[in-house]
């Protein structure tokens, strides 16, 4: 084995490739190699290497320890060393979501492997592809609830797309090509490989294996020529359509396409919190976000809507609101990679199942064709009612009357001065909202968050890993006082790592979303959402930033603003963390109150626009 | 609510059957019966699973179990085109006055004394849910000391097997 120390410094990454087909299928190519001697922890090792890992984050310990030896010595795989694994899995998530490869995290038993819980279901619900290492007890040792022992298999069943505990050091090799194949391809999620500690201790044979064989795993990825047809004329004669574009168009890597289909259309965009980026927000027919914090436009398009070309979502709540009344004059068109999302919130009539890439240039043929053969319904007046809601309920915000910082505003500049293509890396609750809303996403895979799970935390870590995929990127982290004090250990990683990613804390010293609910609906009795931050400035986050070896920058006014943002985007040799003490009192609109109809959208505080009732 | 036989192949792979009854419990289903065992596939296991659900449901859960890795393939199985098989175990009450009683039962039920003593028989007997049932509810009487009933098995009729398609109606309708 080579004995060149690992590399240092940002690993340069390639442009993101396909998720399809799997990183494994470039090297079934080539002929198998010989078996070679070795033991399980440097079969593993070798495994990650053959399957193109460049990247790990993780925390050794007992159990997983046989594998960090052989780790040390690889030129190919870079160990970060990370404060916490659940930093470890949201900086692997972090990654993915940037660069479209497979994120790798690693961790020992028992709580090692439990910290990592959050981000894998958090993984699982915005379908990250993620691979999981975790290290075991010996064999004989399991279920005899010896130290660090934690059932991660049975813990994470629930949670992953699929798990593993190796019992034979010669499986490692095939276990690692399944896991990545099956994390990367059809809809993507995280798989775990959980190593009792001597099986990577055990002598065995690494062979790297020619191709995965697995009989119940067949993504479907062709749609269906008929169903395609058929959601073809229904485009063709619907007069309200809408593009109701989910995360799936982006993990299809589909934008080019979408973009085909709707300028061929014209017919309006919608696209989720899963799918900013995936249509330019400045293109003229996008409509915004929809959801329980979407624009006037996108909420009522969709409510309005006679057909819904679903592409890549998947009828959240958040999206329906109170599902009975969603859309209730649309024919559905749904189209997924996953069978088992058609159908399942709201019954489709036209089901394709099948990667958005290949469902949309299809579909764009199709509907094309009718179009050639004059087939082609009127939707101008359909814009006109659209443009009209832009016009009257465009995305705005109040300053503060106590004179405080608007954090809307904040937000608002950040992307101005940062633009178009740097990253954005949101936690969970109010700012992640106003950063879906306020910046413009010109582009895909440049807006980072934790939808499906909301967890609380994510930002940070996940930059971190954003950052180390798209070294030449500027990646903002957009967190809350209350999100950023849940991982801000990994600013130390950061640091001693070399990745100067950028931290604007949004701090309202409150867990602000949760105030926001106690003043609209607990008769503004403030229960535990007053985090101190602003009362005590404890933590002052800028001597927190400094004492992480970060720079520490405070903003507390509007003039300052811009010249903090740009202070910041100065520092390339050291990651930054601007306080930014903003108003408590700052709401998110337009909202639409949980269980409740989509036609109850709240454009501000009682604020309920007046829609024309014969659309 | 309508029951519902589905017939499960599997890899036969430690774990496989948590994976499958913890989807059913998670996604709120609950399974009126599980059987499974080998096939003639070394590699390959058998489940029966009967639920009682509605037809919409039925298809999301089904969708959800086709997409568990260890999952071969899902059929479900019409009661009219299947052969659908019970076993149950009952140890009945018999001392010698009543002893002849029973044994017309288990003659007329064509089921087999499987265990005599003294105070008891052990009856075996195979059949559908509803000869089963026919069967207990005429043993009552004596005194059941102890009943053990298997779950359901099943398999469809006519030559062909559950891996040849159009006898057994796949049950993911949405993906044909």
């Amino acid at each position: 084995m080579p004995t060149t120390p690992p590399p240092r410094g940002p690993v340069p990454g390639p442009p993101p490739r396909p998720a399809q087909p799997s990183a494994l299928a470039s090297t079934t190519s080539h002929p198998v190699p010989e078996p070679q001697p070795c033991t399980g922890a440097q079969s593993l090792v070798r495994s990650l290497e053959a399957v193109g890992v460049e990247l790990v984050f993780g925390i050794p310990g007992g159990a997983v320890l046989p594998a960090y030896d052989p780790l040390l010595d690889s030129t190919k795989v870079r160990h970060v060393l990370v404060r916490h694994e659940q930093g470890a899995g949201h900086a692997a998530e972090g990654y993915a979501q940037a660069t479209g490869k497979v994120g790798v995290c690693m961790a020992t038993s028992g709580p090692g492997a439990t910290n990592l819980v959050t981000p894998i279901a958090d993984a699982y619900m915005d379908s990250v592809p993620m691979v999981a290492i975790t290290g075991q007890v010996p064999r004989g040792s399991i279920g005899t609830d010896a130290f660090q022992e934690a059932d991660i298999c049975g813990i994470t069943l629930p949670i992953t797309k699929h798990n593993f505990l190796v019992q034979d050091a010669a499986d490692i090799p095939r276990v690692i090509a399944e896991a990545f194949h099956i994390a990367s391809t059809g809809r993507p999620g995280p798989v775990l490989v959980d190593l009792p500690k001597d099986v990577l201790q055990a002598a065995t044979e690494f062979a790297w294996p020619g191709q995965v064989e697995l009989p119940g795993y067949r993504p479907v990825m062709r749609p269906h020529g008929k169903q395609v047809r058929e959601a073809a004329r229904l485009i063709a004669e619907s007069r309200r359509p809408v593009l109701y574009v989910g995360g799936g168009v982006l993990k299809a890597h589909a934008s080019a396409e979408l973009r085909r289909l709707a300028e061929l259309t014209g017919i309006p965009v919608v696209t989720t919190l899963m799918a900013r980026g995936a249509f330019p927000d400045s293109h003229r027919q996008h409509l915004g976000m929809p959801g329980m914090h979407g624009t006037v436009a996108a909420v009522t398009a969709l409510q309005k809507a006679d057909l819904l070309i679903t592409l890549g979502a998947r009828f959240d709540d958040r999206v329906t609101g109170k599902l009975s009344t969603f859309a209730p004059t649309a024919k559905v068109i749904h189209a997924d990679i996953d069978p088992a999302e058609i159908s399942k919130n709201k019954v489709a009539d036209v089901p394709i199942v099948g990667d958005c890439k290949e469902v949309i240039e299809q579909l764009t043929d199709a509907v094309n064709a009718l179009y050639q053969g004059g087939q082609r319904a009127d939707i101008t007046g359909w814009w006109k009612t659209l443009d009209g809601y832009r016009e009257t309920y465009p995305l705005g915000y109040d300053w503060p009357t106590d004179g405080s910082l608007a954090p809307q505003y904040v937000i608002e500049r950040l992307g101005a001065i940062a633009g178009p293509e740097a990253l954005y890396v949101a936690g969970v609750g109010q700012h992640q909202m106003w950063a879906a809303q306020f910046i413009s996403y010109e582009n895909p895979y440049t807006w980072l968050n934790s939808g499906g799970a909301g967890t609380m935390g994510y930002a940070v870590p996940a930059a971190m890993g954003a950052k180390m995929g798209r070294p030449g990127r500027t990646v903002w982290a957009i967190d809350g006082d209350g999100c950023f004090q849940m991982t801000n250990q990994e600013l130390a990683t950061c640091a001693i790592e070399g990745v100067p990613i950028k931290v604007a804390v949004i701090n309202n010293g409150n867990l602000g979303m949760v105030r926001q609910w106690q003043t609209l609906f607990y008769d503004e009795r403030y229960s535990n959402t007053d985090l101190g931050t602003h009362k005590h400035r404890v933590p002052d986050f800028v001597k927190l930033a400094e004492a992480y070896g970060c720079v520490g920058l405070r903003c507390e006014s509007k003039e300052d603003v811009d010249a903090t943002i740009g202070k910041a985007m100065e520092i390339n040799d050291a990651p930054v963390v601007v306080d930014f003490v903003v108003g408590k009192d700052a709401m998110v609109w337009p909202m639409v109150a949980a269980g409740t109809s989509n036609d109850e959208i709240m454009a501000a505080r009682d604020v309920r626009p007046a829609f024309d009732e014969d659309i | 609510m309508t029951k519902h036989t589905l017939s499960v192949l599997v890899e036969n792979k430690p774990s496989v059957l948590a994976r499958v009854s913890g989807l059913f419990s998670r996604r709120g289903f609950n399974i009126d019966s599980l059987a499974v065992g080998p096939t003639e596939h070394p590699e390959v296991s058998r489940m029966t699973i009967v639920v009682s659900v509605e037809d919409l449901p039925l298809e999301q859960v089904t969708k959800q179990l086709n997409k568990l890795v260890n999952v071969i393939k899902i059929v479900e199985l019409d009661p009219a085109q299947s052969v659908q098989r019970e076993l149950v175990l009952i140890k009945v009450r018999a001392d010698m006055a009543q002893r002849s009683h029973v044994l017309e039962i288990v003659e007329m039920f064509r089921s087999r004394v499987v265990d005599v003593s003294a105070e008891s028989l052990t009856i075996e007997a195979t059949g559908t849910a509803d000869k089963l049932e026919a069967l207990i509810k005429v043993l009552e009487p004596f005194g059941i000391k102890e009943l053990v009933q298997s779950g359901t098995v099943a398999v469809g009729r006519g030559p062909r097997s559950i891996t040849s398609s159009g006898l057994l109606r796949p049950v993911e309708r949405h993906t044909a």
